[in-house]
């Protein structure tokens, strides 16, 4: 793959800068445009961007646990946030409400819908970064395939 | 099984049905080396599981029609109307291939190729009396309802002649006691079929009769195959001598279900008979016949079975006598030994037995005062078991001619092959079904869909009415993002290159990112935008390893000549799809949800985001499945691609991107 200094050097001047987004957008999510989903997303471009310039080692230094951990873990979340308020005599997917107030950062509502949307947060991420793991191999030879079939991707 | 007797409920009743049905599947293909013992596992399981289906679809009609899902209920008031009529029918296919009526038996004789214990157990105690038991309990409630002895009693005396003749036949003794044991099946059909008090009596102490001969039986045979090394019983010689007590037990047993006094067959024949000489219509005649034949059938057949046994081997068969390997140990021998021994035991002292129908007709609710007893003067049924006694005696000693003239007689279709033919019709139907829908062309599958759609679809335009007022533009911003998405669709069509074609694609996405940002709904456009970035790299991860170009129109063949019918139907979808949207705007009925979540919001949900905390909260299930389909086709596509790293990489990239338009629509959608 030919690499590009100046795509090297943006997105590594990016990166983070789009991760922090993506957890804004997270923790925006409850009030504001935004939510897991599209945090997971924006992490998730942020993968394909390193995936891009460094390719597919440099992102699986990037998340270091394998993408399958990330998608069930976010689905443990999910089902957790989904399951313990059964355990607790409410059904499923009731979600509590904390108020938090810190001294200088100020009062903040918390609800447990946070941790279910944590769940979509990680299962987005976790399904990017299993895609560019699971298809960003080195380039092996572009397979020959009869004409009258190849129309079918047309 | 014992669930299955135990269960009130019909639902519970019908799944501890099912489960017979699987575990004789595994019992019947215990030996799984064997294509045989598959083949016949399979057959059980296709007929009873049939059946099985059609037994349930006929419970529920019946449940729903009822309103209750209990057997007593169900009986104490039987529901009835047309539905009920078909509700029965299904139950009784479900118990006619259980119990291995005609024209279901054929997995029967099939599921011989089980080890012996099995078949004993399959065919004298469980599974096979299902049916029979399921009729019983029904009976009481149903047998009035119009094609119910029509169907009962009619499938048990066809099997009865049916199975009798069969059994006639054979040679294999495992073989012959199959057929004997569908042709006491078609008997015990008939009993509880008829559902009057006496035959329903009858048909205990036949269950039971039949449960204790037909283990010893078959127990016995086990044994006589295990020391000789066959079951042929024209190779058979004189067996009595050397394994007496096999063979004692196995006569014993056959004299009891050839009805011979004093066994508990007898009895049980004797009940039968009395039961159907009750003063009845015409047809009842017709069914008191058929089960002379068949019950003289039945002595032919026991004769044969046990003559094949003590008599001497048939001289002209090629394979010499089978000699006796080894004597059998008492262990091997007792349990069939206890069962012939209760025949014997019950049929001289028949008050034994009188608990356990007692208990059994008591659930009937009728005076359960009649004993059973060996000798009930001259009767009618005495007279008639003569008739039997001596028919069949006459169809055993002439033999030899018979067996020349039913060999003459053209062979019917068997039940076997029409299982087979349907079996083999089926898979190759399936096969060519398969070849006209699924071409592996992807053009002509989204041609079909597109047809299907529109030509389904445009029935729903017509008096369909314009959204009023008909708002063409709100800002001129619009203008700007439609010319965008039309350019680029078009472009994506005629472009030569697939980057090029992707790339154009995400742009259509984009321009429908901005209508959303115009129209005030900045998740929405978030989402597109960033869905649209992603499918862009999806595609790509999958493109490199496609050819850089689309082939050029004249290289594939008969191009050309379909471009005009793809247009078409290009267009059409397109138009179809523009003026579907337009006419569902107009048909609100229902007031829009939007403004009770709006109003609950932030109140419930405790956020300001409405749409973050629909999908997180209002809706938080849908959203739960969404990520579980999400995560399983992700572990589907990694399944695949490390499965085979060949070419299966086009059909999972259309998976995901399809998974993260759904999800993308569940929050679109909200």
């Amino acid at each position: 793959m030919k690499r590009s200094l100046i795509l090297d050097v943006v997105v590594r001047a990016e990166f983070h800068a789009l991760m922090v987004v993506s957890i804004y957008l997270l923790f925006a999510g409850h009030n504001s445009p935004g939510g897991g989903f599209a945090g997971g997303l924006v992490a998730g471009a942020a993968l394909a961007l390193r995936f891009v310039s460094l390719g597919p080692e440099a992102v699986r230094r990037t998340i270091r646990v394998a993408p399958t951990t990330i998608l069930g873990v976010g689905l443990l979340f999910a089902l957790g946030t989904a399951i313990i308020p059964l355990l607790t005599g409410h059904s499923l997917l009731d979600h509590g409400k904390v108020d938090l107030s810190a001294p200088i950062l100020g009062d903040a509502k918390m609800t447990s819908a946070f941790t279910f949307d944590c769940g979509v947060f990680l299962v987005v991420v976790g399904l990017v970064a299993f895609l560019l793991d699971t298809f960003g191999e080195p380039e092996d030879e572009p397979v020959d395939i009869p004409p009258d079939r190849d129309e079918s991707v047309a | 099984m014992t669930g299955l007797v135990m269960a009130d409920s019909i639902l519970l009743l019908f799944v501890f049905w099912e489960l017979t049905s699987v575990t004789s599947f595994l019992l019947i293909g215990t030996d799984d080396r064997l294509a045989p013992a598959r083949a016949a596992a399979q057959q059980a399981l296709l007929i009873t599981g049939a059946g099985g289906l059609a037994m349930l679809a006929g419970l529920v009609l019946i449940g729903q029609q009822a309103g209750a899902w209990n057997l007593s209920e169900l009986v104490a008031e039987p529901p009835s109307g047309p539905v009920v009529t078909v509700g029965i029918v299904l139950v009784l296919m479900g118990a006619l291939t259980k119990s291995a009526q005609f024209p279901f038996h054929s997995w029967l004789p099939s599921a011989m190729s089980a080890p012996t214990p099995i078949s004993a157990y399959l065919h004298s105690a469980t599974m096979v009396k299902a049916g029979v038991y399921l009729v019983a309990r029904l009976s009481p409630g149903f047998a009035e309802i119009g094609p119910w002895r029509p169907i009962v009693v009619g499938a048990g005396l066809i099997t009865l002649v049916l199975g009798g003749l069969r059994a006639l036949r054979q040679n294999d003794l495992k073989l012959l006691l199959a057929f004997g044991t569908v042709s006491q099946l078609g008997l015990l059909m008939i009993l509880f079929g008829i559902g009057t008090d006496a035959a329903w009596t009858a048909g205990i102490v036949m269950l039971v009769a039949h449960a204790v001969f037909k283990a010893a039986l078959f127990m016995s045979v086990g044994v006589v195959d295990h020391a000789t090394h066959t079951r042929d019983l024209r190779r058979l010689d004189h067996l009595g001598r050397s394994l007496p007590v096999a063979v004692g037990i196995a006569v014993v047993a056959a004299a009891s279900m050839a009805g011979l006094p004093p066994l508990l067959g007898f009895i049980a024949k004797e009940e039968a008979l009395a039961a159907l000489l009750e003063p009845g219509t015409p047809a009842q005649l017709v069914v008191l016949v058929g089960v002379v034949i068949g019950s003289m059938l039945t002595f032919a057949y026991s004769a044969r079975f046990a003559w094949g046994l003590i008599g001497p081997a048939t001289p002209a068969h090629d394979d010499a006598p089978a000699a006796v390997d080894h004597v059998p140990t008492t262990a091997f021998l007792v349990p069939a030994g206890v069962l012939a021994v209760v025949s014997i035991v019950a049929g001289v002292v028949p008050r034994v037995v009188d608990p356990l129908v007692a208990a059994a007709t008591t659930w009937l609710g009728e005076s359960a005062d009649e004993h059973l007893s060996l000798w009930h003067g001259f009767t009618g049924a005495l007279g008639l078991s003569a008739v039997i006694i001596a028919g069949g005696a006459a169809l055993f000693v002439l033999r030899e001619p018979i067996e020349r003239g039913q060999a003459r007689l053209p062979r019917l279709g068997s039940s076997q092959r029409a299982y087979d033919e349907a079996v083999t019709g089926l898979l190759r139907g399936a096969d060519r079904v398969t070849g006209v829908v699924q071409s592996g062309s992807l053009p002509v599958y989204l041609g079909i869909i597109s047809l299907v759609t529109v030509s389904s679809g445009i029935p729903l335009l017509f008096g369909a009415s314009l959204p009023t007022p008909l708002t063409i533009v709100d800002t001129p911003l619009q203008i700007v993002a439609c010319l965008v998405m039309i350019c680029a669709a078009v472009g994506a069509t005629v472009v030569g290159r697939r980057f090029a074609a992707v790339v154009l694609l995400g742009a259509v996405g984009y321009g429908m990112a901005a209508f959303f940002m115009i129209q005030g709904a900045p998740d929405l456009a978030i989402t597109q935008l960033l869905i649209e970035t992603l499918s862009v790299v999806a595609f790509v991860l999958v493109l490199r390893r496609l050819p850089d170009e689309f082939p050029i129109r004249r290289q594939v063949p008969g191009a050309r000549r379909t471009q005009g019918a793809r247009l078409a139907i290009a267009a059409a979808m397109g138009v179809f799809i523009f003026g579907f949207t337009l006419a569902a705007t107009a048909e609100r009925n229902q007031p829009s949800v939007a403004e009770e979540y709006l109003d609950r919001s932030l109140p419930e949900g405790g956020g300001r985001n409405v749409v973050n905390v629909i999908v997180v909260d209002f809706r938080g299930f849908d959203t739960l499945g969404e990520i579980t389909v999400l995560v399983t086709a992700a572990l589907g596509i990694g399944a695949l691609v490390l499965a085979g790293r060949r070419r299966p990489e086009d059909d999972a990239d259309t998976d995901t991107h399809d998974d993260d338009q759904e999800l993308d629509a569940g929050v679109g959608a909200a």
